[in-house]
């Protein structure tokens, strides 16, 4: 509690502040930084590495498709060159070579025929019954007219069902024929429609025009505009794949990889959601994202936890510094007050050593015999008995304080107790007399020294009085200052009959900076410092109080006892 | 007739006069010292000079000071150290170096005279024996 009162103090909330934030900032800058690289990085390789796999894809299914084109082109040119017009004629030759062919190829071809220079079907194989059909008006015938090999584009034609043509035109004895063969849609359409990637990946075929040639998946066909644009572009190196990216009307991204078949006259066309080629570079965005938002929570709480607790320190370590200083104030305080009453108390005696030195003389002077009958001479002597007793106490006076001062030191010599103890109540008597205040002592006389510091003992000692002063101030009592050996420790006792401690300080005298005193009148570090002493000195400080009947402090330092020293002597 | 020859060293001038005028008054012959050089100066001066009352502390040259250059120079004078009780310890060094005694100040006038009286009488037994070690010295090569 004491430590978040002192976090609130506005330097330790900027230093936290700080700390928190510079923390963060190294570590969430570095990972910003190294994810935004890793990622892009791996989004252009990946997206190179896709289009470069479509742009192959594309192109062995272009091959794949020219070659279909060309092969079943060779299928009716190979027939058109090896046979003569009247076996061509020939239904029944016709529908022989048609189940060679299907035998060969699959269901691929549909039909066979063979057309005049007119239009007009001259022979028929097939499951339609398409004998006799006029197609002089049909777009193929003209184009196939023109051309000695052709492949139409998809169309109806007279059965009424999807369907493409291959013709080749031949020039036998008695006119121009034409030998056309259908290719069956469904068997074409799959080779385009395989082309599957991912969920939304399919290619389909246009022609120049625009016009489908292969069925697409119906849900997500490019609108017309965009079909333009590929054709456009397709049209300028109609010999190279390529890829693009184009928005549909309903903001969709989508990649586009052409490529030119049949002469350029058809496209085939690759297209996928954007979003679905490039699934896993969405993923990694995602794991990146997701390690982030994590890796960015961790930093956030560690760093809070961290300044916290280093601030925390900070501030525990400061308030300790602070104590100590108080403590250093207040010793250098006692010996600075030391010095000041041996330099008083010596400049003192000189004056009255001066004194008592004439009063002597007189004295002397009195011995002669002209003074011998002075009828005051008894009351001479009177007087000058008086001034030397005086100076006698002068000197006492100043003898006690020089011999307080003089030991200011830390020095740790063998310590006399019950000596240090008559020195303090001399001392302290004059004071406790103004308070009516009585000293008791009940020194033991067998009582071991004490090895410390005669200046620190002094210390505990005089505070403990003082403070028992201090409380009798008014009241006036009696101070009983007992000592006690028990086997190796002394024990020193100091008992008032003051107004006693209540139960609720008790716990906390000892505590730096607790007082009870007058704010100006105590530091609250008395106490604390005995208590530090005494530990110090490997001793015990103890206090029993009872209000309304008095305290009493009860002091244990180890004793130099000879089998102590003799056993320090072996361990040495 | 002089009981001693007593050397008073202090910078307390008043102290000194009193002090030179009561030991004078009981039959001591006095000469005084304001500070630690003028007494080296006295001493060298009057050789019969037997006992010296040194202050402690004093401005200038301290009593210690003063004390072991007057045990240099005059090793048979004896010295009594005289001072506050913020010198005791200095006092006891005194002792060290060769003091006969201290007292503190102010100081009774019997206690006083015993001590000088002891000292007068320690550096006369000093003397003889000097002297009658001498004199064996002498009988002896004579005797030879």
């Amino acid at each position: 509690m004491k430590n978040n009162r002192l976090l609130q103090n506005p330097f330790y909330k900027s230093l936290m502040r700080n700390m928190f934030l510079t923390v963060i900032l190294v570590s969430i800058t570095p990972m910003i930084l190294v994810i935004i690289l890793l990622l892009s990085r791996f989004q252009t390789s990946y997206e190179e590495k896709v289009e470069a796999h479509l742009k192959e894809l594309v192109l062995k299914h272009k091959q794949n498709i020219d070659g279909f084109l060309k092969e079943r082109m060779n299928n009716i040119r190979y027939l058109s060159k090896v046979l003569n017009i009247e076996q061509l004629s020939d239904e029944q030759f016709l529908d022989e070579r048609l189940a060679i062919l299907q035998s060969e190829f699959g269901p691929v071809f549909v039909d066979m025929g063979i057309v005049n220079d007119k239009g007009k079907q001259v022979a028929y194989a097939g499951p339609f019954k398409l004998g006799e059909a006029d197609y002089h008006e049909a777009e193929w015938f003209k184009k196939a007219n023109t051309y000695p090999n052709f492949v139409s584009d998809v169309f109806l034609g007279l059965r009424g069902l999807p369907h493409f043509i291959v013709s080749a035109k031949k020039d036998f004895k008695g006119g121009e024929y034409i030998l056309r063969a259908t290719i069956d849609f469904v068997a074409f359409n799959n080779l385009v429609e395989n082309i599957r990637i991912g969920e939304t990946g399919f290619a389909f075929i246009v022609n120049h025009a625009g016009e489908f040639q292969t069925k697409p998946r119906a849900a997500s066909v490019p609108n017309r505009a965009i079909l333009d644009e590929l054709l456009l572009e397709g049209k300028k190196i109609p010999e190279k794949v390529k890829v693009s990216r184009k928005e549909d009307s309903s903001g969709r991204d989508h990649i586009y990889v052409t490529a030119s078949l049949k002469n350029d006259d058809w496209m085939l066309i690759y297209q996928q959601d954007t979003a679905d080629a490039f699934s896993i570079v969405r993923k990694a965005f995602q794991i990146a994202l997701l390690i982030f938002t994590i890796g960015s929570l961790g930093i956030v709480i560690m760093s809070y936890l961290i300044s916290h607790r280093t601030v925390k320190r900070i501030a525990r370590a400061d308030q300790e510094k602070e104590m100590m200083n108080q403590q250093v104030i207040e010793t250098g305080k006692l010996a600075s007050i030391g010095e000041l009453a041996a330099g008083i108390a010596h400049e003192i005696n000189n004056p009255v050593a001066i004194m008592v030195e004439e009063a002597g003389w007189i004295q002397d002077l009195l011995e002669e015999e002209e003074f011998k009958k002075s009828e005051n001479l008894d009351e001479l002597n009177r007087a000058l008995k008086q001034i030397g007793n005086q100076g006698r106490r002068c000197k006492e006076i100043t003898h006690k304080l020089l011999s307080f001062a003089r030991k200011t030191d830390s020095r740790t010599q063998e310590v006399d107790i019950n000596q240090l103890i008559r020195e303090i109540i001399g001392i302290s008597e004059q004071r406790a007399k103004y308070s009516k205040i009585v000293f008791q002592s009940d020194l033991y006389s067998g009582l071991p020294n004490v090895r410390a510091s005669q200046t620190e003992i002094q210390q505990i000692f005089l505070n403990i009085i003082n403070n028992a002063i201090d409380a009798m101030e008014k009241s006036g009592g009696s101070i009983t200052i007992s000592t006690r050996q028990s086997t190796d420790t002394v024990m020193i006792e100091f008992a008032d009959t003051g107004p006693g401690i209540p139960m609720a300080n008790l716990g906390r005298i000892f505590d730096p900076f607790f007082t009870t005193k007058p704010v100006g009148k105590g530091t609250g570090l008395g106490l604390s410092i005995c208590y530090g002493i005494v530990k110090k000195l490997g001793g015990d400080i103890q206090v029993k109080s009872v209000v309304g009947f008095g305290t009493t402090f009860q002091i244990l330092l180890p004793a130099i006892t000879t089998q102590n020293e003799t056993m320090n002597i072996n361990n040495g | 007739m002089t009981l001693c020859n007593v050397l008073l060293v202090d910078d307390e001038t008043a102290f000194v006069e009193t002090m030179a005028k009561r030991l004078a008054k009981r039959n001591l012959q006095v000469s005084a010292a304001y500070n630690g050089n003028e007494a080296l100066q006295k001493l060298e001066k009057d050789q019969t000079t037997e006992v010296v009352i040194l202050d402690v502390k004093m401005p200038g040259m301290d009593g210690i000071e003063t004390l072991k250059e007057i045990k240099k120079r005059h090793p048979l004078v004896e010295v009594i150290m005289l001072t506050g009780h913020a010198t005791v310890e200095s006092a006891i060094e005194g002792m060290k170096w060769g003091a006969h005694d201290y007292l503190m100040k102010p100081c009774e006038m019997e206690i006083l005279m015993t001590k000088v009286d002891e000292a007068a009488a320690k550096k006369r037994r000093h003397e003889d024996r000097i002297t009658e070690a001498r004199i064996k010295e002498i009988s002896s090569k004579r005797g030879y």
